[in-house]
């Protein structure tokens, strides 16, 4: 076997990954790299190329182009080497529903070669890990998805790999589970590098060190989380609403110094007008607005600013492109259909302040 | 392929197509047994087994048919595959826990001729060679059924296909002789019956056909390895 010890102490070096069915490009040209003990997101909507990127890493699928390099080793050199390496657990949890889940771990841990005398202490710890002793003599089919899918996890992370793959581990769980999974997934990384993958935002954002936006196979965006939103923050916005005539409170405040523009916005309180307002980069206008508002007798009902939230960036990244189309990554500029999404969706960004 | 093996060993007898594969054998089987050989005191075992060959288009599908389609459905290749054995082992390891089934069925046959020679005369060395010929005949069909299962994500479509492929293999001295003649000598070498029939009805212990058995087995058997070694890359 041979191994160089990477430049940068990267574990996982994914070159210029490449992965074509016929004339549909799944993956295109993906390179990315993953530092030990970190927590890795892909995010990307359903069908940008998620599952196919990780199922390449893993050794299910051999990619056209490119390579993977876990710890400088190739996995298509020395396939064997790198799998033993890594833990994965696939969209759907890969479960025979004809064994008990014991039974089923056993198995898992004879494939995966783990030392016979340490397999029961492993086996063993897994389960007590994703909380399933109590079904440990079911038959996997009658298990609900939930449990099925902390299996799927148990099998993943029999015999410590060093690196996880969860490719949407989050899938089918209920809140409370969601919750013990995040806790449990966090505290993995202190000894395992993990990469997940999740079309949801909010997970990818708690967990992830690192995220990487994908759409339709290719990287429309990579950094932290906070890199991502300061990246493309924009202009910053708030959304009003105030009691009174709306067309008297517009002409109100577009008066108010730093204010760039004022829109109309629906409401759907009678006697009460909402607008977007718009200012100037890096100036903060609650306050002049709360002084006009009280000079022009205007009760306000409801103030928040609008910073761009990942999920905003998210939703520009991955609506405007077209697959044909090369987006670097700074190309975020107001858009009003993907600000209309925002405000409609039912996921208020957590960075919103609220006055009432 | 340890591990690959047990587990589809115990899946078969966990569900009830090992059961069902090795019944309707033994029934069919037992069936002509006490005709042929009890009721009309046939004394060679072996005719029985020449008469019976065509439940194996019956029964291995049911063996066959969720060999590798399951896995592909249930997604559990990704299991598979992503865990650091070959692609060899995971289809070897399956492969010989199907012929394990099938040995099962014939160690039953093993107490036929015992039991003809305790009523008669029983020509033992003829009517083992036929067992192992029948044993190695049911093999080279278990591969094909394991190749068409591995072509497929449906159950129904590998067990209907291998049933076509052995059905034609059954009638294959007919259909040879509809070709033309430069056809008909080449294919004709490839006839599972005539084998069968050498060492059943002509006593001959055909080292050549043993040879044809094992090497079709082989060649389906690296057909399997090759499809899902090209799924991967496709």
């Amino acid at each position: 076997m041979i191994v160089k010890e990477s430049e940068d102490g990267n574990v996982i070096e994914v070159c210029g990954l490449t992965k074509r069915y016929g004339r549909h490009v799944a993956v295109d040209r993906l390179s990315f790299s993953v530092g030990k003990g970190q927590i890795y997101g892909f995010l990307g909507p359903n069908g940008a190329g998620k599952s196919t990127t990780m199922n390449i890493m893993t050794g299910f699928l051999g990619a056209t182009e490119g390579d993977v390099l876990i710890d400088g080793v190739s996995i298509s050199e020395n396939p064997d080497g790198v799998k033993r390496r890594i833990g994965y657990l696939p969209e759907q949890p890969p479960l025979y529903t004809d064994m008990t889940v014991s039974e089923y771990l056993s198995f898992a841990a004879e494939l995966k070669k783990l030392p016979k005398p340490e397999r029961r202490t492993l086996i063993e710890e897994a389960m007590e890990m994703t909380g399933i002793e109590s079904v440990k003599n079911r038959l996997i089919r009658n298990l609900s998805k939930g449990y099925k899918q902390r299996v799927g996890l148990a099998q993943a992370l029999l015999g410590y790999p060093e690196i996880l793959i969860l490719d949407e581990p989050m899938v089918g769980l209920d809140p409370k589970q969601i919750i013990e999974m995040r806790a449990l997934i966090r505290g993995l990384a202190e000894k395992h590098t993990i990469i997940l993958s999740s079309h949801i935002l909010s997970e990818v954002q708690e967990l992830c060190d690192t995220i990487l936006i994908i759409n339709y196979g290719r990287m429309v965006a990579t950094g932290t989380p906070a890199e991502l939103e300061q990246e493309l923050a924009g202009m910053p916005e708030l959304v009003l609403t105030v009691r009174g005539d709306g067309k008297k409170a517009e002409k109100a405040l577009v008066g108010i110094p730093g204010v760039v523009k004022v829109t109309p916005a629906p409401c759907r309180e009678a006697g009460a007008a909402a607008f977007h307002m718009k200012s100037a980069p890096d100036t903060d206008i609650r306050e002049g607005v709360f002084r006009c508002c009280v000079e022009k007798n205007l009760p306000i009902l409801q103030m928040e600013r609008a910073g761009m939230t990942l999920e905003d960036v998210f939703l520009r990244l991955t609506a405007a492109v077209e697959p044909d189309e090369t987006v670097p990554a700074d190309s975020g500029s107001g858009d009003e259909s993907i600000w209309e999404v925002r405000t409609k969706g039912p996921e208020m960004p957590d960075t919103k302040e609220e006055t009432e | 392929m340890k591990a690959i093996y047990r587990r589809e060993l115990n899946s078969y007898f966990n569900s009830m197509i090992g059961y069902v594969f090795i019944a309707v054998l033994v029934f069919l089987v037992g069936f002509y047994f006490w005709y042929v050989n009890l009721v009309n005191g046939y004394p060679y075992f072996s005719q029985t087994l020449a008469s019976t060959q065509i439940i194996f288009m019956i029964a291995v599908p049911i063996l066959t048919m969720k060999s590798m389609s399951e896995d592909r459905k249930g997604k559990t290749d990704q299991m598979l595959l992503t865990a650091p054995v070959s692609l060899t082992s995971i289809v070897l390891g399956k492969y010989l826990a199907m012929a394990t089934v099938l040995l099962v069925p014939m160690l039953l046959f093993c107490l036929c001729p015992v039991i003809v020679a305790l009523n008669g005369v029983a020509y033992f060395l003829v009517d083992y060679a036929s067992i192992l010929a029948f044993f190695l005949m049911g093999c080279v069909y278990i591969s094909i059924g394991l190749f068409i299962s591995a072509l497929t994500e449906s159950q129904v479509i590998a067990a209907v296909g291998t049933f076509a492929v052995i059905l034609l293999l059954h009638l294959w001295n007919s259909f040879v002789e509809l070709l033309p003649d430069f056809l008909k000598n080449l294919l004709s070498a490839f006839s599972f019956r005539d084998v069968i029939s050498n060492f059943t009805q002509y006593q001959v212990f055909d080292v050549g056909g043993l040879f044809l058995y094992l090497s079709m087995a082989f060649i389906f058997v690296f057909l399997t390895i090759q499809t899902l070694q090209k799924r991967r890359w496709s």
